[in-house]
């Protein structure tokens, strides 16, 4: 086990060490200075931006010392709002996101097994085909169509729910289901096709000669079973989340970490853009890494073949 | 016992005596009856047939392939040019679909917008393929150290979030056909190849690769010829995967400024433009695109189920 | 002798794309207390099925019982309701695997595993559940049972989960045991201890063991009786002693010169041709394609059963009086 936990934290480091020199090069690379765009006249930012970047001193010192204040968590100063650094938009904006994040994958995950396991128990019936064409429509509609709809339907025509920004309950429910739809279904399918596959594997036969209770059979025997992908796309889906959010976030107005993200976009605002992808590639890193422990710990095969083989 | 489930109702004392001679060795060949054997292919074709879902999307995507090319040359309108006279007219006669805030017919657009995405998608499919199918296979077929190698880099590149390096890309090489086909391409095979070396793994070992290996067939050779026609399968299947998926990713970059704005847009982009304007009642402006978007998808997902089951050797009988 | 289980005219089809397959197609036969009952034939001749009928375990949708009757004690299985059949599985019949390897849950530790039968059918308390499971283990043959029972089933090799299988189909002390080709996954060394470790099950507890299998071997070791099927038929009953000294059907003089044996001379001689498509099953004998006997009459009418002795009898044209006449008249030319 702690091999295997050892060999995930080298990939995990080498993945983060690759990110954070690829947005170096590239931000290196960029025609001209990225930190000299002509609409950039400010000359106190362009002194802070000198001074966090080291740019009179030679290109491979400038790496190391951009290297050194990523690892102290420093990512500098933004270009477009004086004053401001990025740490400063990061700690205002990502505990709203990081909230949006958590309550979408919540819904996204309960709401997406449930959906999945009814489905496989009633393979090819009524609930089965209704279950997957929500799960289908649900990967097919790109969540920013979704989310104008809703604002279109649900809080213009009807008004049932607040339009935007995030303040209650009421402002969450259009953006979470929004945004969580897509992962829902994606689970919904997944958690289908395994507990199908599960459901004709000996085990299942065995519990069943032993007499037990379907209810028994299923939460013992088959769910953790077919709840194992589940985890291991986890990950991906948080990745999507977060991606998404950059969307939801500037559709719903939700002043949170994705919505600086695409003004500092439309902005040009590169540190902005550096630091913020930086951070959040290293958030979904440690949580694709957290994720791949608590697989390890819930299936017990892992242990003993990470033991034993290499 | 009784044997009373023959309709001749004979039994063992009332069996005429002259069926007791010793049976025609002929006959037994022609009581053979063989079971029509079907190819793989043709199998999966007969199975794909009969599910109504996936038939519908295949239809579905060949009549938009054909609209995508001769849509525009039907439609008397320009895709591009403004008229502001016209501005937000609701769907027509004259306008089928309606025109823009710019006046712009939405009909002649749509198809304008599904060469861009369609292209995006398709391109980004195949190039994911060629490289997934180059490296898996090369991974797959060589194992041991260069496999080991292989696979690290290919788990390196797994962990960088992929819409994230494209967002990366595209600000820094500015958002074009070509920058989005790459940066949607430089991670996005990473998927292909796992799942080509899985196959290969997989095949690799069977009789028939063991045996062509023994006469001495060049490695080359044997992975175009014996292993790449049975693992077509799963690629067809995550082909179906990967055009929907950079459909969306273009839509999504659209969205969050990075689209491809001229000269035609694409449904992205088209999408992005309405927002606005559906609060003012324009719905159609949105409607068409969003549609397209996202019915496209889900033509793509339930022909990638469709194809997934009818593939699916496991399931043959 | 008292019968625990008789079976009669059983019917079960399986709805497929195809079309329907009649995998069992009437069969009849009976286990006496305490016995040991061998159901021998190819893969796909409807053993399996069979079992899995006697289990009230054929899935459905596709498979179905559509007609014959099931006696456990005088109980009709087949009808009875799932609730009810549920109290008799595990604890009145229990069944054992083909696979050692797929049988048991990965994720779930064998003391879980064990114990969670008893669990269900008997109120026992945690502590009185690990004794009996102590016991099991130490019946079956498990060193180190306390340790063991903490452990997953990837931890223990092929032929110690098929002894934690038995243990797990036998806690409950059922009085039939169902084993599914049982020896087929291990290695040869293996298989010979598990079929040691049946007969002492046996002994010790008296239960009556049905025991499905293709292998001639595995027959001649452990069982009292042996019904030979075919095509979803039962084809011949018997003693042991009886199918292997005087078999009468031609499949079973066919399957047993096909199985390698010490004391024989000559070469091995396989049974040419398949088995029919069960699709559309032949109305006279199944066999009659491939048998070296056959007749005309064997197309045309399925052959009634001849009793040889109390124990056996068989489905064959070739007992009737006017086959044997040709045959005199074949060996005289």
């Amino acid at each position: 086990m702690l091999k295997y936990i050892l060999k995930k934290l080298l990939v995990m480091v080498l993945t983060l060490w690759i990110i954070i020199t690829l947005t170096f090069v590239l931000m290196v690379s960029v025609p001209g200075s990225p930190f000299n765009s002509e609409g950039n006249s400010n000359e106190i930012v362009q002194q802070n931006l000198e001074k966090h970047y080291n740019l009179d001193k030679p290109l491979h010192v400038q790496y190391l010392l951009y290297l050194k204040s990523v690892a102290t968590l420093d990512f500098g100063p933004s270009i477009k709002q004086p004053n401001q650094t990025v740490n400063d938009l990061l700690g205002r904006g990502f505990p709203i996101s990081a909230e949006l994040g958590f309550i979408t994958i919540i819904v996204a995950v309960i709401s997406g097994i449930i959906l999945g396991i009814l489905a496989a128990l009633r393979h090819n019936g009524i609930i089965d085909y209704m279950a997957m064409g929500i799960a289908v429509l649900g990967i097919s509609i790109p969540n920013f169509i979704l989310a104008t709809l809703l604002i279109q339907n649900l809080a213009v025509n009807w008004e049932i729910f607040p339009v935007a920004t995030w303040k209650s309950p009421m402002h969450m429910v259009l953006p979470v289901f929004a945004l969580a739809t897509g992962p829902m279904a994606i689970i919904a399918r997944l958690t289908r096709s395994t507990m199908l596959e599960v459901l004709t594997q000996d085990y299942i036969k065995m519990a069943r000669a032993k007499g037990l209770t379907p209810w028994k059979i299923i939460v013992k025997h088959a769910l953790r079973n077919a709840l194992m992908p589940v985890i291991t796309i986890m990950g991906t889906l948080l990745a999507g989340i977060m991606t998404g959010s950059f969307v939801i976030e500037q559709i719903f107005a939700i002043p949170g970490m994705g919505k600086y993200f695409v003004e500092s976009i439309n902005h040009r605002d590169f540190p902005v853009i550096m630091g913020t992808t930086v951070f959040y590639s290293a958030f979904l890193i440690v949580m694709l890494f957290l994720v791949d422990i608590a697989y390890g710990i819930l299936d017990p095969r892992i242990k003993v073949t990470k033991k034993e083989g290499e | 016992m009784k044997s009373n489930q023959h309709p001749q109702h004979f039994t063992k004392d009332n069996a005429p005596d002259e069926w007791f001679t010793w049976r025609n060795k002929n006959i037994k060949e022609q009581e053979l009856v063989a079971r029509p054997s079907l190819s793989y292919w043709k199998d999966a074709w007969r199975r794909l047939k009969k599910n109504f879902l996936a038939m519908s999307g295949l239809v579905f995507l060949i009549l938009l392939v054909l609209m995508a090319i001769f849509g525009p040359i039907f439609s008397p309108y320009d895709a591009n040019t403004q008229v502001l006279s016209e501005q937000y007219q609701p769907p027509s006669a004259e306008h089928w679909f309606g025109t823009d805030g710019a006046g712009r017919d939405v009909f002649t657009r749509t198809w304008h917008g599904a060469r861009i995405s369609l292209f995006v998608g398709f391109m980004a499919a195949l190039i994911d393929v060629t490289i997934g199918i180059i490296w898996g296979g090369i991974s797959g077929y060589k194992g041991g150290r260069t496999d080991n190698v292989m696979m690290r880099i290919i788990e390196i590149l797994y962990g960088i979030p992929y819409l994230l390096v494209v967002i990366l890309l595209l600000v820094v090489m500015g958002p074009s056909l070509m920058t989005i086909i790459i940066a949607l391409t430089v991670t996005g095979w990473v998927g292909m190849a796992r799942i080509v070396r899985g196959q290969v793994m997989q095949i690799k070992n069977y009789e028939y690769v063991l045996a062509s290996k023994s006469f001495g067939t060049k490695t080359p050779r044997i992975i175009r010829k014996g292993l790449l026609p049975n693992t077509m399968g799963p690629i067809i299947v995550q082909m179906t995967l990967t055009v929907p998926s950079a459909i969306f990713a273009e839509a999504f970059l659209s969205f969050i400024g990075l689209g491809i704005s001229s000269p035609n847009a694409s449904w992205g982009v088209m999408a992005n433009d309405s927002l606005g304007a559906i609060l003012s009642g324009n719905w159609w402006t949105l409607f068409f695109p969003a549609f397209f978007i996202s019915f496209t998808m889900f033509a793509f997902n339930v022909l990638g189920d469709g194809l997934q089951d009818a593939l699916d050797p496991k399931l043959r009988k | 002798m008292e019968k625990i289980l008789e079976v009669n005219d059983l019917h079960v089809t399986f709805t497929t794309y195809g079309g329907t397959v009649q995998a069992v197609r009437g069969v009849d036969f009976h286990l006496n207390k305490g016995e040991t009952l061998a159901i021998v034939g190819e893969s796909g001749c409807g053993k399996s099925v069979t079992s899995n009928a006697i289990m009230g375990l054929i899935p459905n949708p596709p498979g179905k019982i559509i007609g014959g009757r099931i006696l456990f004690k005088g109980k009709d299985l087949t009808r009875l309701h799932e609730k009810k059949m549920r109290s008799i599985r595990g604890v009145d019949i229990s069944m054992i695997f083909q696979d050692p390897m797929t049988a048991l849950n990965p994720t779930l530790t064998i003391g879980t595993q064990l114990m969670e039968g008893l669990k269900q059918h008997r109120k026992v308390s945690d502590k009185e559940a690990k004794k009996r499971a102590l016991e099991m283990m130490d019946l079956v043959g498990i060193p180190n049972p306390e340790e063991r029972l903490k452990q997953y089933p990837h931890q223990f090799s092929g032929g110690m989960r098929q002894r934690i299988v038995i243990a797990i189909a036998l806690i409950c002390e059922p009085e039939l045991l169902i084993a599914d080709e049982p020896t087929t996954a291990l290695d040869v060394t293996i298989q010979a201890q598990i079929l040691e470790l049946f007969e002492k099950i046996q002994n010790v507890t008296g239960v009556s063991i049905i025991l499905i299998t293709h292998d001639l071997g595995v027959v001649a070791k452990i069982a009292d009786r042996i019904a030979v099927m075919y095509a979803g038929k039962i084809i011949e009953t018997g003693t042991k002693r009886e199918i292997f000294y005087t078999p009468q059907h031609p499949y079973t003089k066919g399957l047993l010169n096909s199985v390698p044996r010490l004391d024989a001379k000559g070469k091995l001689k396989p049974i040419d041709g398949t088995p029919p498509d069960l699709f559309s099953p032949p109305k006279g004998c199944p066999f009659t394609a491939r048998c070296p006997m056959a007749m005309e009459v064997c197309n045309k009418i399925y052959p009634a059963s001849s009793d040889l002795s109390d124990s056996h009898s068989v489905n064959c044209w070739l007992q009737d009086e006017r086959a044997k006449q040709l045959l005199a008249t074949m060996v005289t030319n």
